[in-house]
């Protein structure tokens, strides 16, 4: 599924974000990626869906080889991907509907296919009742889930999340994960990078632990292990 | 890209332009500026060149015989001419035919005045002369003026080059003109859409990382520059058009000066439309490109 073989990135400003990083991340498995800030977490993440590419070494995803891929074929592993962040990123002024709807438009979705799927996906994630609201008439938890939706409803194998959490109070961020959990349920791996001890060490997974740009732990039902 | 596509990406063009309405009337008048100068010197242009494959069909060389050949002489001359390669006719005017020629030319005004020379006709015995290549004229009249008995030879050079020349110069100054106006005009139109890129910048992040094609996430800034570029041509060609045919009515289809027939507005507007609207679409894609480029580097 996800496959990094001797991944080394260094930043044009000389900056060495990763320094040889081998992992394997089987069809199906929950993956936190834990560190310190500034650690290489988020190029980890940022390299699976292309957003950056690898100085050296090998990254396969979803059957993808990310260090050949050609910039015309980029679209189509996004497409494969959904994609999760700590601040939504979504449009403030498309409602929650058209928010998750616009993934769908965008990639040429024919207008049946995307109310079908749109109401399915907002169904999945509970906000159904609130599909007509904007943005900032949405709680944080809701607009995360809109984002969720909005990740999902391509039916993609892999979901990266970077802090979907960070920006939520920690009952709300119960919530999503239970989400992301449910997900997960279905068979979809999910990569996640997180700051949220509470979460990891007791929502238990594989955790892997990057520091100095090197996967320095890597165990399944582990703990976060920093104290902050 | 799909059809139906090709709807959203018409609608999102236009709503980048209401957007920033202000910029897309800058951008709008720029390519209007530009188009306009543009089309008057294309206006110009065509009928300069009309008024030169006019000329050519027109020049003629006047030979002058001298007063005292006779008509023998004449016509010999005027057999001689004919038989000189490149001649397609040579016609012997003799001075009578050539002073009623002038009498019906000058009109009934003149008539009394040129009374008093009728028992002394000033007027020398020619000999026109038509090449059949207009370019030929020179060479045949310089053959002509070597002949005895040929007193002057009028090939018409002298204005004719000094018309071109006159023309090349409009034609290289509206040049330099549209060159430079054509410059600003993409540099505003890529203005334009760089505020729209800006202001856009989030949703163009979230279609990349959703899978949108550079192409599709590309197409609605091409349809704003293309917009830009068919209003910005569609007024002058307007104006011009009509400006044109109403003066070109007012003429009666003429230019007075040399009584030339101008080019039909008809036939002017369609090369017009080409130039003009073609130029006006290659100016608002080469914007769209140009400020959509640097965006899409990921």
């Amino acid at each position: 599924m996800i496959e990094m073989q001797d991944v080394w990135k260094q930043y044009p400003n000389g900056a060495r974000a990763l320094n040889g990083v081998s992992v394997h991340i089987t069809k199906g498995e929950f993956v936190y990626v834990v560190g310190p800030s500034g650690a290489g977490k988020s190029t980890f993440i940022k390299l699976m869906y292309r957003e950056e590419r690898p100085t050296k070494g090998h990254i396969f995803v979803n059957g993808f080889n990310i260090d050949r891929l050609k910039d015309r074929k980029v679209p189509l592993l996004r497409r494969s991907i959904g994609v999760v962040f700590q601040d939504f990123k979504l449009l403030p002024r498309l409602t929650a509907y058209e928010n998750v709807a616009f993934a769908l438009e965008v990639i040429g979705t024919s207008k049946r296919q995307i109310k079908r799927r749109v109401a399915d996906a907002l169904n999945w994630v509970g906000l159904s009742d609130k599909a007509d609201m904007l943005p900032s008439q949405l709680s944080g938890g809701e607009q995360q889930r809109v984002a969720v939706a909005r990740a999902l409803v391509n039916n993609p194998a892999v979901i990266i999340a970077d802090e979907p959490t960070g920006n939520l109070d920690p009952e709300t961020s119960w919530d999503v994960m239970k989400l992301f959990q449910r997900i997960n349920d279905r068979g979809t791996t999910i990569v996640m990078a997180t700051h949220n001890k509470d979460i990891v060490n007791t929502m238990r997974k594989r955790v892997i632990a990057i520091e100095g740009g090197q996967i320095v732990r890597d165990e399944q039902k582990g703990m976060y292990g920093y104290e902050d | 890209m799909k059809i139906s596509m090709l709807g959203r990406h018409i609608r999102e063009g236009c709503k980048n332009l209401l957007r920033n309405s202000w910029m897309s009337i800058a951008s709008v008048g720029a390519v209007a500026i530009t188009l306009l100068i543009l089309g008057v010197t294309l206006v110009i242009a065509l009928n300069a060149q009309q008024l030169s494959n006019y000329m050519a069909g027109q020049l003629q060389v006047n030979a002058f015989l001298k007063q005292n050949v006779t008509k023998q002489q004449a016509l010999a001359l005027d057999a001689e001419i004919k038989a000189l390669p490149g001649v397609q006719e040579a016609i012997y005017v003799p001075k009578d035919q050539g002073f009623k020629e002038l009498q019906q030319s000058l009109g009934k005004e003149y008539q009394e005045v040129l009374q008093g020379f009728s028992k002394n006709n000033p007027i020398p015995d020619k000999i026109v002369v038509k090449a059949k290549d207009p370019k030929q004229t020179l060479g045949i009249a310089a053959e002509i003026r070597q002949m005895d008995g040929v007193d002057k030879v009028d090939d018409g050079k002298q204005v004719v080059d000094k018309l071109f020349r006159f023309l090349d110069m409009v034609r290289n100054i509206g040049v330099v003109f549209v060159v430079g106006l054509v410059v600003m005009a993409m540099f505003l139109i890529s203005n334009t859409i760089k505020i729209t890129i800006f202001s856009r910048r989030r949703e163009i992040e979230i279609m990349k990382l959703v899978g949108a094609t550079d192409w599709f996430i590309r197409w609605p800034f091409l349809t704003e520059g293309i917009i830009i570029g068919v209003v910005g041509a569609l007024v002058p060609f307007a104006l011009i058009v009509y400006g044109y045919h109403s003066a070109f009515v007012r003429m009666g289809g003429t230019f007075l000066a040399v009584a030339f027939p101008l080019i039909p507005t008809g036939a002017l507007a369609q090369k017009l439309a080409l130039v003009m609207f073609g130029l006006g679409i290659f100016i608002g894609i080469w914007g769209g490109i140009m400020s959509v480029r640097r965006f899409l580097r990921v």
